[in-house]
């Protein structure tokens, strides 16, 4: 049985509809990826799941955990959910702590909460948790503030806060996109062997295909608030199908091809307000036909695995990206 | 530390002499005290006599000179209308104003930043509107408008109040309500909109799905950021406490310094006046100097990272 399991989740602000029925599925331990460009949703996914967008946003649809529904759940259970069962950490490491509070007193807050520690209990416990996060000297570092720390350390730190509530889940929202090349390195091996560590799950939302291909066992790639393509990373990297996807690979520069040009996607991500009728990349897919401007394709399960919603999927393989990728 | 308390209070106590200094100029720049204090009629010797004995013959820098010297020896002069201490008038009238700007200022944090922060938290609710309507017309009524009109209201039409004086607990109602009313507005909407930022951080959302209870969030995280803004305001309050408010005690006739500024500026009663401008000019000053301190306290960030360290 799926710990997670959202169910046509739609999101609408102010009226404008920016996700448009989302079904995903997450086992218990396994770590998904949730790849696509800025703005596709990704990560309001997430957020509406735990009741963290703003009050404006309107949610619709389901989100069971272990079959209870969260969606339309009073504000106590869904806060009794969030960082016990599902933790999430986000992009922007450095203010996403508390800037007046020590990180010790922000990472305790979490185990008062959730393992109901208290005082010295509580300190060696979190000085456990930035030890094994990779802070040096925890013990003294622990009564920093987190300006104290620089971007990569707080990412560590708030990965170590999500940590204390041992969560089933935990929820990466692009963990790495504010942090320099090495430390973004560092930050993947450091989530890929907690997990092997604590057998959570985990959902990795990411542009970036080289991290999720690190970190994760299937991927999802949304575009414009759906899910188009899905399926083991193998697969999805070996045989790309939906043109998206396909784009996104050419879109990575290749290291071998010397000088070679760039193959960015086409066009622009559509205004959520003006998405075309049918698919809402039709207009910048090469393959695309009149069917795909009139008819939205629906996300199937394919015969050789995974889900696709393309009614012109491509069909060659393309092993080369893996090694490109390796 | 010893040497960044040094430097702040070497800078407080060169903004006070250029208060003062500023003060000097424009004062004798801006009438003669003789022509003023004996009258238009009065003979030429009365008035050449009165303006060597208050030394206004000499030239202004040889003026200025002697005032700084004054100044440096603690000597603030005295009245030139009754030749009593200028300080000891100045300090008389110090409780007076006290007496209807603390409360005022009480009002004014005690209602303005609940309001404020109840909008942020309901934000576009009626009560949000609500307090925003009510802030703006707060303060964009001035107060010898909001004076009178309480005036016409509670003192005449209803006979609940005086309407002016100082003899009693209840002549002060009227007087800090017309003070505090603005005060209320002006800080109700700002808390509202330090608040609104702050519960938009990213760290509130961090907050959140860490799986603290709103009422946590609220008060553990959003709070103790949005007082920073806040203090920087309330500093500015308490800085004002001593000037008091001239427009205010001048309605309700209220013996404070206020009142004493008007007339000794009408008067050209240039010791007193400097007197009043110095006092104010050091209150002012000392409060900055509590919000800097404040903001160290507040936020770790700011600690020893301010200028002149």
């Amino acid at each position: 049985m799926s710990f997670v399991l959202i169910r046509d989740l739609k999101v609408a602000f102010d009226g404008v509809q920016v996700l448009h029925g989302i079904d995903l599925e997450i086992a218990p331990g396994e770590a998904v990826g949730l790849v696509g460009e800025s703005g596709c949703g990704k990560s309001v996914t997430w957020l509406a799941a735990l009741g963290l967008l703003p009050g404006k946003a309107q949610v619709r649809g389901s989100v069971m955990i272990e079959g209870r529904e969260l969606i339309g759940a009073p504000r106590a259970q869904v806060e009794a959910v969030r960082g016990a069962r599902i933790a999430m950490i986000f992009q922007d490491p450095s203010s996403s702590l508390n800037p007046v509070h020590r990180v010790g007193r922000q990472i305790c807050e979490s185990l008062r909460l959730h393992r109901g520690l208290r005082g010295a209990a509580a300190r060696s416990q979190a000085i456990a948790l930035m030890d094994m996060v990779g802070i040096p000297s925890a013990a003294t570092r622990i009564d920093l503030y987190p300006h104290e720390f620089s971007g990569g350390q707080c990412q560590r730190l708030l990965i170590a806060m999500a940590l204390a509530g041992k969560p089933d889940l935990l929820v990466a929202d692009e963990p790495t996109t504010a942090l320099d090349a090495t430390i973004q390195a560092q930050i993947l091996d450091l989530l890929s062997n907690l997990r092997r560590q604590t057998g959570m799950a985990m959902v990795f939302i990411s542009h970036d295909l080289g991290a999720v291909s690190a970190v994760c066992d299937r991927a999802a790639v949304m575009y414009a608030g759906r899910i188009v393509e899905q399926n083991d990373i193998g697969r999805l990297f070996d045989a790309p199908r939906h043109p998206y996807t396909r784009g996104l690979f050419d879109a990575i520069p290749d290291l071998d091809a010397g000088r070679a040009r760039l193959h960015p996607v086409p066009g622009t991500v559509p205004d959520p307000r003006k998405l075309p009728r049918g698919c809402a990349f039709s207009a910048r897919c090469a393959a695309a036909s009149g069917l795909c401007q009139d008819h939205q394709p629906e996300l199937r399960p394919q015969r050789q695995g995974g889900l696709l919603a393309c009614f012109h999927p491509a069909q060659e393989p393309a092993a080369r990206r893996q090694e490109m990728l390796a | 530390m010893p040497r960044f308390l040094l430097t702040k209070f070497a800078r407080a106590m060169l903004t006070i002499l250029l208060v003062m200094s500023f003060a000097f100029i424009v004062l004798r720049l801006s009438g003669d005290p003789a022509q003023v204090l004996l009258g238009p009629d009065a003979p030429q010797d009365a008035v050449d006599a009165f303006r060597a004995r208050w030394g206004l013959n000499d030239p202004l820098w040889q003026q200025y000179l002697a005032y700084l010297r004054q100044l440096a020896a603690f000597d603030f002069g005295v009245s030139m209308r009754d030749h009593s201490p200028a300080l000891q008038l100045v300090m008389d009238r110090v409780p007076a104003t006290l007496a209807l700007t603390v409360p005022a200022l009480m009002l004014k944090i005690c209602i303005g930043i609940p309001a404020g922060v109840y909008a942020a938290l309901h934000r576009e609710s009626v009560a949000d509107r609500g307090v925003i309507m009510l802030s703006i017309f707060g303060f964009t009524i001035p107060s010898f408008v909001l004076g009178l009109v309480l005036v016409l209201v509670f003192a005449v039409k209803l006979d609940w109040l005086p309407a002016g004086g100082q003899d009693g607990w209840h002549y002060a109602i009227l007087p800090i309500a017309t003070m505090s009313i603005g005060g209320i507005g002006i800080l109700a909407r700002f808390s509202r909109s330090a608040m609104i930022e702050v519960l938009g951080q990213p760290y509130i959302r961090t907050a959140m799905a860490k799986g603290l209870p709103w009422r946590d969030v609220v008060w553990k995280h959003a709070l103790p950021n949005a007082a920073v803004p806040i203090v920087t305001l309330v500093g500015f309050m308490v800085g004002a406490l001593i000037a008091g408010a001239v427009v205010v005690e001048s309605i309700f006739s209220w013996p404070g310094i206020g009142r004493l500024i008007v007339v000794s500026v009408a008067n050209r009663d240039l010791a007193v006046v400097q007197c009043i401008l110095l006092v104010i000019a050091a209150s002012m000053v000392m409060a900055n100097l509590l919000v800097d301190f404040a903001y160290g306290a507040l936020d770790p960030r700011l600690r020893g990272a301010a200028p002149g360290r």
